[in-house]
């Protein structure tokens, strides 16, 4: 997904171009600054790591009412990147945080972006931002000294947007002054970034930039686009993938006023201005379906992910695994599975269409404007420089928003373009369970090994059907091999039943499980302390420190589990960032249900951009990552998705919460590395380790639901 | 049944002729253009159609219009006054007690509703009364936060 190959690649810079010329039609007089992406050394170094997408830019325009917009192609989920990214803006170019506009996601005025996904936005965007605002400010800098007739800018000092001289204060002018009635077009040269010392906006938690509207109500979701003559379109939906339709009787629906049927190809669509008389209509859609027999279910899955799984990829290897067999004294053998889960953000996928002669404009709902605009383009035979694709606030997206999740935004289009109307296509939460794209279910088998000094010297782990990501273990480990077969993209098919894709720190939550659940079964059967046991097996300072800092905060006093008391640990890296969950659960034995009483994560992210920000998206992956852990899976059977509703499929609610903790470490001498997601892949693997500690019993099996534990609790 | 309807909507009369079984959900948003109160499950599932009813927190997309005849709807949108915060969304806004904000107008009316019924909630009454209000970015904590310190700086919601 972040690799680009030469296609792609010249594809996205012809976007770009298109773009840039529709933005300035649109924008008027200013100062605008063009990001070129080998001028900026920070940009240099971000574009090493691996995935960043080389033709990356970004815009700014300082307007001639003083005010600064800056445009990019992310989007704002709720991660607070419209805040964030102000934010920078404002410190580079020495202008307040509140004259700050970020424009995101507008496929017409918003540079080319690969998609908001990854925990990228700050860990990649924050370098070239900066960047392109330090720019800016010199430039500004430099006419300023023009404007007031002095020999050099150097003596200039600004202050929210006004240039003084420090000699003479009398000898001032602003940027709205000094932009107006002219345009003028800079690309980004090399230009410092401000020392961290020098910084007032960043690393501070200003309100957030979406606060209002999203309190007020008055904030635009894709649903809450109207649009004079739209109608709602219902579609008919297969009651199972790999369903056909047989027949469908629509002359019932047809006699209501105002029902609109379309058939085109495999849809059927039923339109009315409004949605529930749409709805009723689709209701008396007499349909027959053919419906498939065969294939796994949610109970013979993992049996399947083992036959089915394709030749395995090696992910890491070191030494020689038939040398760590022969110093191992202790083996440990052990098979983990992890149940598909949903990503059902609370905003269900939404667009809405219309077209004006050649042009075709969708509001939609999505993580990956760009993708959607190529994606809907194609579809419907259009250029893509005639669809622009507008993305109001999305509610929620985890991953389930981005690239092939643009089904609904492709019907609205098509029902457009066969209407002359414009269209809304909202799903309901069945079609939202039904098209998801889950996190796969997955195996992961691992066999280790420990010496006579109780050292870890063989590690083979193979993972089945749930993706590599994070599988390498970081522990020292001098025979070791990881492999994966199949995962969240790129599987043959007939692999996973069901759609799969990317879900918040795509396959990390299920290696990080099956791992550190792994580590600490050895450490138990050893009788060591699991923090002892891990930290003897790990090198890295960054790792060493987040794992010390956590269990000292909890409070954590060295026992070999079980110890009774339900605390589970575990650690990680995600996106560049090291993280550290400690948990306390109690565990009804009675009934299996676990009590989450208290989670405390540690987190080095490096530079720490918005510290509230952080904190809410760790606080939000361990509240989100509590369900994967505890509840969460999607049954299904024949094709057909059983779980349709929040009535079987439990989602974390306010009576699960433990006490959240979390701790940033002060590290702001590291570049800022990502934060939206890895909390998340702890979380399983801390609340497993819980449950052990408190029960003796090592749940092999995510969800740990309360079924489960109790049948595993009654086992002798 | 297809007649006339009269209720009160954020302090002003609205008459509808309609079908007085339609949903209160869809009226609010398609046919006022209230937007604020969003669509999530379509079952009481979750809450982010939660406006209040009287005094009450009702689901809209199982509330029928014939249920609000001549009663109070306040939605989001008539929660705050000219331009100034109602205390809870001032407490949501401190606390930054929401990431995507969609479930946020549910969450903030759901808490009205409780806060119109005891001035001072304790922590866990204000999780049992939220419980069915659903978040998925995960701001339950803040949210628990922002009720407690609205709570004390009003009194019977208002």
């Amino acid at each position: 997904m972040r690799c680009h190959d030469w296609n792609e690649m010249t594809e996205a810079i012809k976007e770009r171009g298109i773009g840039r010329r529709a933005f300035l039609q649109l924008s008027g007089a200013g100062l605008f600054i063009f990001f070129a992406p080998d001028l900026l050394p920070a940009f240099q170094e971000a574009s090493s790591q691996p995935g960043f997408a080389t033709d990356f830019n970004a815009y700014l325009r300082i307007g001639e009412d003083g005010r600064v917009a800056c445009f990019a192609g992310k989007t704002e989920l709720g991660q607070g990147a419209t805040t964030t990214l102000a934010q920078l803006v404002s410190d580079e170019l020495d202008v307040s945080f509140d004259a700050v506009d970020v424009v995101l996601g507008d496929t017409e005025i918003c540079p080319w972006d690969e998609g908001t996904f990854g925990s990228l936005t700050v860990r990649e965007f924050a370098p070239v931002l900066r960047g392109v605002a330090a720019e800016a400010r010199a430039v500004l800098l430099q006419m300023a000294a023009e404007y007031l007739h002095l020999p050099s800018p150097d003596d200039l000092r600004v202050k929210d947007g006004v240039i003084t001289s420090s000699k003479d204060a009398h000898k001032n002018v602003s940027y709205a002054q000094l932009v107006q009635g002219k345009r003028i077009e800079r690309h980004l040269g090399k230009v410092p970034l401000k020392p961290i010392s020098d910084l007032r906006v960043i690393g501070t938690s200003p309100r957030r930039k979406d606060a209002l509207d999203k309190v007020t109500g008055k904030g635009r979701y894709a649903a809450d686009i109207l649009l004079p003559g739209m109608l709602h379109a219902r579609v008919l939906r297969p009651p199972a993938h790999g369903a056909t339709l047989n027949s469908a009787d629509t002359s019932a629906a047809e006699k209501i006023p105002g029902i609109q049927v379309i058939r085109d190809k495999d849809m059927i669509a039923l339109l009315h201005e409004r949605r529930d008389v749409a709805e009723q209509a689709l209701g008396l859609v007499q349909a027959k379906f053919d419906l498939p027999h065969s294939g796994p279910d949610d109970a013979t899955i993992f049996d399947h992910l083992i036959k089915a799984a394709p030749p395995f990829e090696l992910v890491s290897e070191k030494g020689r695994l038939a040398d760590g067999e022969q110093l191992a004294t202790h083996v440990v053998e052990e098979t983990y599975l992890n149940s598909y889960v949903a990503h059902a953000p609370m905003e269900t996928h939404s667009a809405v269409a219309k077209i004006d002669g050649t042009k075709l404009t969708v509001w939609a709902s999505t993580q990956t404007p760009f993708s959607l605009r190529h994606e809907v383009a194609e579809a419907m035979g259009f250029a893509p420089e005639n669809v622009r694709v507008i993305t109001p606030y999305v509610g929620g997206g985890f991953g389930g928003k981005t690239e092939n999740s643009s089904h609904q935004a492709q019907e609205a289009a098509r029902l457009t373009k066969l209407t002359g109307r414009p269209i809304q296509v909202v799903f309901n939460r069945t079609e939202e369970f039904f098209y998801d794209t889950f996190r796969p279910a997955a195996v992961v088998k691992i066999r280790s090994g420990t010496d006579k000094s109780g050292k870890l010297v063989l590690w083979e782990y193979r993972a089945y059907g749930g993706g590599g990501d994070e599988a390498s273990p970081f522990y020292d480990i001098p025979h070791q091999r990881t492999q994966s077969a199949g995962g969240w993209s790129n599987n043959p098919a007939g692999l996973h039943p069901l759609a799969v894709g990317p879900w918040r720190a795509p396959a990390a939550s299920t290696n990080t499980f099956a791992r550190e659940s792994h580590i600490d079964e050895i450490a138990s059967r050893l009788g060591r302390d699991p923090l002892e046991f891990r930290l003897i097996h790990l090198s890295d300072p960054r790792m060493h420190r987040v794992l010390q800092t956590a269990t000292e905060k909890f409070a954590w006093k060295p026992a070999p589990a079980p110890s009774g008391r339900g605390f589970g640990l575990a650690c990680a890296t995600y996106a560049d960032s090291y993280v550290a969950t400690v948990a306390e659960v109690v565990v009804d034995k009675k009934t299996g249900n676990v009590d989450v009483k208290r989670v405390l994560s540690a987190q080095d992210q490096g530079f720490t951009v918005n510290p509230e920000g952080s904190r809410q998206q760790i606080e939000g992956s361990i509240t989100m990552g509590m369900g994967y852990a505890l509840a969460e899976e999607v049954r299904f059977k024949n094709g057909a998705v059983l779980d349709r509703n929040f009535d079987t499929y439990q989602i974390p609610r306010f009576s699960w919460l433990p006490k959240i903790e979390t701790v940033l470490i002060d590290n702001p001498s590291t570049p800022s590395s990502g934060c939206g997601e890895p909390p998340i892949v702890t979380i399983g693997a801390a609340l497993a380790n819980a449950v052990f500690d408190a029960t003796g019993r090592r749940p092999l099996q995510l969800p740990m639901t309360a079924a489960r534990l109790k049948a595993a609790l009654q086992q002798v | 049944m297809r007649r006339n309807i009269s209720f009160t909507l954020n302090g002003k009369p609205v008459q509808l002729v309609d079908d007085d079984e339609r949903m209160l959900l869809w009226v609010l948003r398609y046919d006022l253009g209230l937007t604020g109160t969003k669509f999530g499950c379509g079952a009481a599932l979750c809450g982010s159609c939660t406006v209040i009813l009287d005094r009450d927190a009702v689901r809209s997309c199982i509330t029928p219009l014939k249920d609000v005849e001549g009663r109070h709807v306040l939605t989001i949108e008539g929660l705050s006054s000219q331009e100034r915060l109602h205390p809870i969304q001032q407490a949501f806004v401190n606390h930054h007690a929401f990431q995507c904000g969609y479930c946020t107008p549910g969450m903030i009316l759901n808490a009205y509703a409780l806060l119109l019924k005891g001035s001072h909630p304790t922590r866990e009454e204000i999780i049992r009364h939220m419980d069915d209000n659903l978040c998925r970015c995960g701001s339950h904590t803040r949210i628990v936060d922002a009720v407690l310190e609205a709570a004390a700086a009003t009194t019977g919601g208002n």
